[in-house]
């Protein structure tokens, strides 16, 4: 176990009942980041960032400090867009943020819209939020009446509003440019990029950044402490602390920050500070290593460190950082069924292959669990998938303009390939049978889907 | 029912007031009217269009995409028993199927005395704590089939009122935004490079 005992960063007040509130989060360091930072130039608050090399964490990984560096030079205005809009299946630690920290967040905010030139943010809450979005109010109304939002911040040059709204319900919208379309008042659909990348045309068309809850909470620490104090934490291509989410059938379920790269799943689901082991009695069958979209990961996986390229490699996402863990009790396919129904249901409709695709792949399972399925049911499924994202490969290969359909594909080609005998026994049929489809084979041996 | 009354109807233009672009409100006016009425209606569509400068069909084609948005009448109380992956491997499947039960509707549709509507929702970000329901977007965890039952009895007896307002109501502190203290909107053609990075700009061209 490599369990190390860095101090966390972003979760300093979750255990405080007042943490939310502007005297507490004063009299813990609040807003000295944004004094900090309005010290020095826009420059070099960016170069800050640059140096702590902070990934994003709201599922893609990319570096905040390179995604803020794309904004084209000399268009203005340009926007700050925070992203709360979190909904992807166990993901829970931006609304841990946001209700119990909003003061950090609306600093981080702050910090950002000083070093990017933004003279405008929109905090967008998930909708379902309603704490969230109360605490967030709250804050950003204290905020404002001790000058630390609007104009000449803290008798600054730097003046920016934050605009607090929320969305309605539509998993999609964390997606950045179906969020700027939600933002602009529209059916929340994915933008096609390119062009459409938010650096570059965004909200309105504008240079826009859209950044995470949970990395935009980094920032006060960073700016206090340098990025190079940060960079000393983690692991050489994923610095600092990570908020992590571990559900289902652990002892201790829980979110913990953890340094990010350097501890590893095992520690995450086994370690007594953690998850605590498997429930009593069980053993792991399965676990999802990063939201649903991720493909599973086993036994087999669980000294793979906390870090995306480990993880990549071995053939999944770290994603947004949940971690939900199925025991001996679960039935594989049952899961997979739920796993896909959720994107039967979150697909916006815009791309046919992912509105199509999913709703079958959802209908098909379904009536495999409810002890219809026809023989070729199993291989239907894989065809399906294939036709979704074309060689069921890893990473997913994309015929839509997001990737929520394909991420459909991953709960499916992970529990077929591992549990196939389950999907079978379903479908009334033997270990043995071959999975196959118009006499193509899906399934060649064990473990292995072949290619179409 | 109802256009905004002319107490929401002046909120209403001020929540415009803080968008570049008007229709940026729509959702956030949606809102409103759901607060208004319990849902949102037909007339208050039209009059948010009128506000905004938009059709009614547009926005009708924002209103139906997002499932909160209810156009009809729920119940006072909208139970959202989460089913996804975290909370179907501890019982959330169960514990819809118990409040089904136990108030003899299936899930999407309401009780005949119009107090609860029972929904089977998608992942509500409470898995470290699942099973896990929401009534009208205020959080229940480790709901217990027991414990389920209790929360029923409560909400029917009024009892939880101070922590679960009626549906419709979302966060019950709204954010103002103080004309003293307001930097104004950045509105694409008019907004300039701001002022702190030319100021900085020259700072650094001083000291070099």
């Amino acid at each position: 176990m490599t369990v190390t005992n860095a101090a966390p960063i972003v979760s300093t007040r979750f255990a405080l009942d007042d943490g939310h509130t502007l005297d507490r989060y004063l009299a813990t360091g609040g807003y000295e980041g944004l004094k900090a930072a309005l010290a020095k130039a826009p420059s070099a608050v960016a170069d800050e960032v640059k140096a702590a090399s902070l990934l994003g964490r709201g599922g893609a990984g990319f570096p905040a400090g390179t995604k803020w560096g794309f904004c084209p030079p000399g268009v203005w205005p340009r926007y700050l867009v925070v992203n709360g809009d979190e909904s992807e299946p166990g993901t829970y630690k931006d609304r841990l943020l946001m209700e119990k920290d909003p003061h950090q967040l609306i600093e981080g905010a702050l910090i950002a819209c000083y070093a990017i030139g933004a003279a405008q943010a929109f905090l967008y809450v998930r909708g379902e939020m309603a704490l969230a979005q109360e605490r967030l109010a709250q804050a950003l109304n204290d905020a404002y009446a001790a000058g630390y939002i609007g104009t000449n911040i803290l008798g600054s040059d730097l003046s920016v509003d934050i605009v607090l709204h929320w969305g309605a319900g539509a998993y999609i919208v964390g997606e950045e440019t179906a969020l700027i379309e939600s933002l602009e008042g529209n059916r929340g659909m994915p933008r096609l990029k390119p062009p459409f990348f938010p650096a570059a045309k965004g909200l309105y068309l504008q240079p826009t950044v859209v950044n995470n809850v949970e990395t935009l909470a980094n920032l006060p620490w960073i700016v206090t402490n340098g990025g190079a104090k940060f960079a000393q934490l983690g692991a050489e291509t994923s610095r600092g602390m990570r908020l992590f989410a571990v559900s289902g059938h652990v002892k201790q379920p829980g979110v913990y920050e953890v340094e990010f790269g350097v501890t590893t799943f095992r520690d995450l689901i086994y370690a007594p500070v953690y998850g605590g082991g498997i429930r009593d009695g069980h053993t792991l069958k399965a676990f999802i290593p990063g939201g649903a979209s991720a493909p599973w990961f086993y036994e087999e996986h669980l000294d793979i460190p906390l870090e995306a390229s480990a993880v990549g490699a071995a053939g999944s996402m770290l994603g947004s950082g949940a971690i939900v863990v199925m025991d001996d009790t679960t039935d594989a396919v049952k899961a997979c069924w739920r796993v896909v129904r959720f994107f039967a249901r979150e697909s916006c409709g815009k791309c046919t292959p992912c509105r199509e695709g999913t709703t079958w792949l959802e209908k098909v399972l379904r009536r495999i669990l409810d002890g219809h399925g026809r023989p070729d049911d199993v291989a239907l499924l894989l065809d399906v998938c294939d036709n979704i994202s074309p060689g069921i490969a890893w990473p997913p290969k994309q015929t839509t303009i997001c990737p929520l359909g394909p991420s459909a594909v991953s709960p499916i080609a992970s529990a077929v390939v591992r549990f196939r005998e389950e999907f079978v026994a379903y479908c009334g049929g033997t270990a043995e049978s071959p999975v196959t489809i118009n006499g193509k084979a899906y399934i060649s041996q064990p473990g292995e889907v072949a290619s179409v | 029912m109802a256009r905004f009354t002319a107490e929401n109807t002046i909120l209403a233009r001020e929540i415009i007031t803080r968008y570049p672009r008007p229709k940026s409100a729509l959702i956030p006016l949606l809102h409103l009217a759901q607060e208004q009425d319990g849902h949102v209606a037909d007339d208050a569509m039209e009059h948010i269009a009128e506000l905004i400068g938009i059709t009614p069909a547009e926005v009708l084609g924002t209103c139906s995409f997002y499932e909160m948005f209810k156009r009809e009448p729920v119940g006072n109380y909208l139970v959202n028993v989460c089913t996804n992956i975290a909370c179907m491997l501890l019982g959330g499947e169960e514990l819809l199927h118990h409040l089904e039960d136990r108030l003899g509707i299936k899930a999407g549709s309401t009780t005949p005395d119009g107090v609860f509507t029972i929904e089977d929702v998608e992942c509500i970000a409470a898995c470290t704590e699942a099973p896990c329901l929401q009534v009208n977007y205020r959080y229940f965890s480790n709901v217990t089939l027991d414990v389920a039952d209790a929360l029923i009895d409560d909400l029917r007896q009024g009892h939880r009122a101070h922590e679960v307002p009626r549906h419709g109501i979302l966060a019950r502190t709204r954010q103002l935004l103080p004309a003293d203290r307001r930097a104004g909107n950045a509105v694409p053609g008019v907004a300039e490079e701001p002022v702190w990075l030319r100021t900085a700009d020259t700072g650094a061209e001083a000291g070099a």
